[in-house]
Formats: structure tokens, sequence, C-alpha cells
């Protein structure tokens, strides 16, 4: 995969399948310590100690349309070959933590692409999953929380057009406030 | 700059003009978005639509998504449903195809018949 970006979208999709309700997602990026990281948590319904086991090989899947699962495999993959690598906690019925750590400054390290396009996906096709979403860098941080966004929505759907519009204009000004001058 | 307060006057707005807009009337543009990695492309196609919408102010057209819609092998599916029209199904997008469907299709009200399931391939 060419973004970390797309990476994050398969791992939160994998939350979203496993029924969470609430889905937090944390980039941290750190030049200075060459870190760069995220993790992504739900509440969605977790795995059992033997499934986690094997989970990051490709053969263990619960998918029914093909026999292989690629997702994790892949992120793990992208981690290790720049230093880092991957760590995954779950229980069974409370939820699953996923996180992903890679050297910053490693020239095989991915960019992280367009996350605002990512965000944006999942937030709209997904509305009945609340998404938090925190994008550090350096000591620069932007925030977005759909159960902020819906309250003041009150019944007013994200798929109507002028908040879609919104939505992606906001997500992308507070990318643009982390680098800017 | 976009901020909450604004989301507050589009709530406004939009409850003020409930019932109003009887969805029966409006435009639909359906973007397939498979959980298979697929989704990666479909992504820039489906906020250029959300873009090129806003930009343009076409109050009646919605951009939704949708899981696969099956034909896994011609990826990036678009479909346009114009109220007493029938559906368009557009395949292969990319962005710059979704401005022109745009142009062309919702806003003139001419298909562009060289994206459609058929010509494309
Ligand atoms: N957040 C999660 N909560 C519960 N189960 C999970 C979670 N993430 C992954 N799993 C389980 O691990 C399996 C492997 O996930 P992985 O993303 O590697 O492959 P996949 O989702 O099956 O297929 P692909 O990602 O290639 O579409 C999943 O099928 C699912 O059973
Ligand atoms: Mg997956």
């Amino acid at each position: 995969m060419k973004e970390i970006s797309l990476h994050i979208l398969d791992i939160l999709q994998n939350s979203i399948t496993a029924g969470a309700s609430l889905v937090e997602l944390c980039i941290t990026e750190d030049a200075e310590k060459d870190i760069f990281k995220f993790y992504i948590k739900d509440n969605g319904k977790g795995m059992d100690k033997e499934f986690l086991k094997n989970v990051t090989s490709p053969f263990t899947t619960k998918r029914t349309t093909r026999k292989v699962g690629l997702g994790i495999p892949l992120l793990k993959l992208a981690a290790e070959s720049t230093g880092g690598g991957i760590n995954i906690s779950s229980e069974l019925g409370v939820g699953t933590t996923i996180e992903a750590v890679f050297s910053y400054s490693h020239i095989d390290r991915q960019p992280l692409g367009n996350i605002v396009d990512t965000m944006f996906t999942v937030i709209t096709a997904y509305e009945n999953t609340d998404f938090l979403y925190i994008h550090k860098s350096g000591d620069r941080e932007f925030k977005f929380d759909t159960r902020e966004i819906k309250k003041i929505l009150g019944g007013v759907a994200l798929s109507e057009p002028d908040v879609m519009a919104w939505l992606l204009d906001y997500l992308k000004e507070g990318e643009a406030g982390l680098t800017a001058e | 700059m976009k901020s909450l307060a604004d989301l507050e006057e589009i709530r406004k707005k939009a409850s003020a003009g409930v019932g109003m807009r009887k969805d029966t009337h409006a435009t639909r543009i359906v973007v397939g978005m498979a959980t298979c990695g697929i989704a990666a492309g479909a992504r820039p196609v489906m906020t250029a639509f959300v873009e090129e919408i806003g930009k343009r102010n076409l109050e009646h057209v919605s951009v939704v998504q949708t899981g696969c819609i099956g034909v896994c092998r011609l990826e990036h599916i678009v479909e346009v449903m114009v109220p007493g029209e029938e559906k368009v199904t557009y395949v292969k997008m990319t962005p710059e195809k979704a401005r022109k469907v745009v142009a062309e299709h919702i806003v003139n009200g001419n298909v562009v018949s060289e994206y459609t399931i058929g010509n494309a391939e």
C-alpha cells in the first residue's frame, strides 16, 4: 500500500465489521523522537486469545468471500520494514486496540497520505458508528469527535449535502493547520 | 475557516427546510465502496463528487456510499439516479471523471456514455 492512511482505512473497517459503536483513532507524529505511530481502539466484539495469537497471519480471517485476510498482516509488514512493529490487545465482548509504530525518518516509511479522505469516507459511510479522531504532530493537535458534531446537528443527517461539504472542509482545514507556518 | 458555528447554521437551515425538500425529487449519486482495499480508489471519487457539488451549490443532489455493488472487476462504480430517469451506472471512475459527470450529466442532463458500463471497457 502506498499510504498509511489506506492501512488505517482497512483497520477502521475491521472495527466496524466487529460491530463497534465507537472507534478512536489517534495518530502521533514526532520527528524529534523519530516516531510515527497510531492506534485504533474500538468497543466491538473483540477476539479470543487463541484467535489473537494468529491474527497477524494472513490465513487467519473470518471472511467468507476469500481465504486470506490481509489488513493486519500488511500493516505489520509495513511497520516492521521501518524497524517498528504492531501490537494488538483484545478482549472478547469488550473491544480491540491495535497500535502500529514506525520509524519516522525511515526511507521505507510510507507517507500518511490522504487521511482526510479516509476519515471522511468512514464518517459518512457509517453514520451509526461514532469516531474520535486525534492527530498530533509535533506540539500541534487536531481533534474531531462525531459525537460532538451529531449533537450540534440534532437530527440532521451527516449525509445532508451541506453537512458533507462542511465536514470535508473542516477536516481539510484541521489537517492543514498541523503543518501551516 | 469552517467552524462549529457554521455547522449550527447549517442545522438551522436544514431543519427549517424539513418537509420542503422531498427526497423523491432529489438526484442521488451512489458510490460503491468495497471493503476489500478497493475502497482506496473510491475515496477520492467520493470526495470529488462532494466537492464539485458543493462548489456548484447543487442542493438537490446527495452523495451516498454503499458496500461493494458486486462487480469488483469494474471497480470504482458509481450510480447516478435522476428522478424520472433510468439509473445510469458508471465504471472505472476517477476524480476527474467524477467532475465531468457532475458537469455533463447532473448539470446539463447529458449522460456521459463513454464512462458507462459496457462502454468503458
Ligand atoms: N477490531 C477487530 N475486532 C474484532 N475482530 C477483528 C478486529 N480486527 C480484525 N479482527 C479479526 O481478525 C481477522 C483478520 O483481520 P484482517 O484485517 O487481517 O483481515 P480481514 O479483515 O479478514 O480481511 P481484509 O482486511 O483483507 O479485508 C478478521 O477477519 C476478524 O475476524
Ligand atoms: Mg480487515
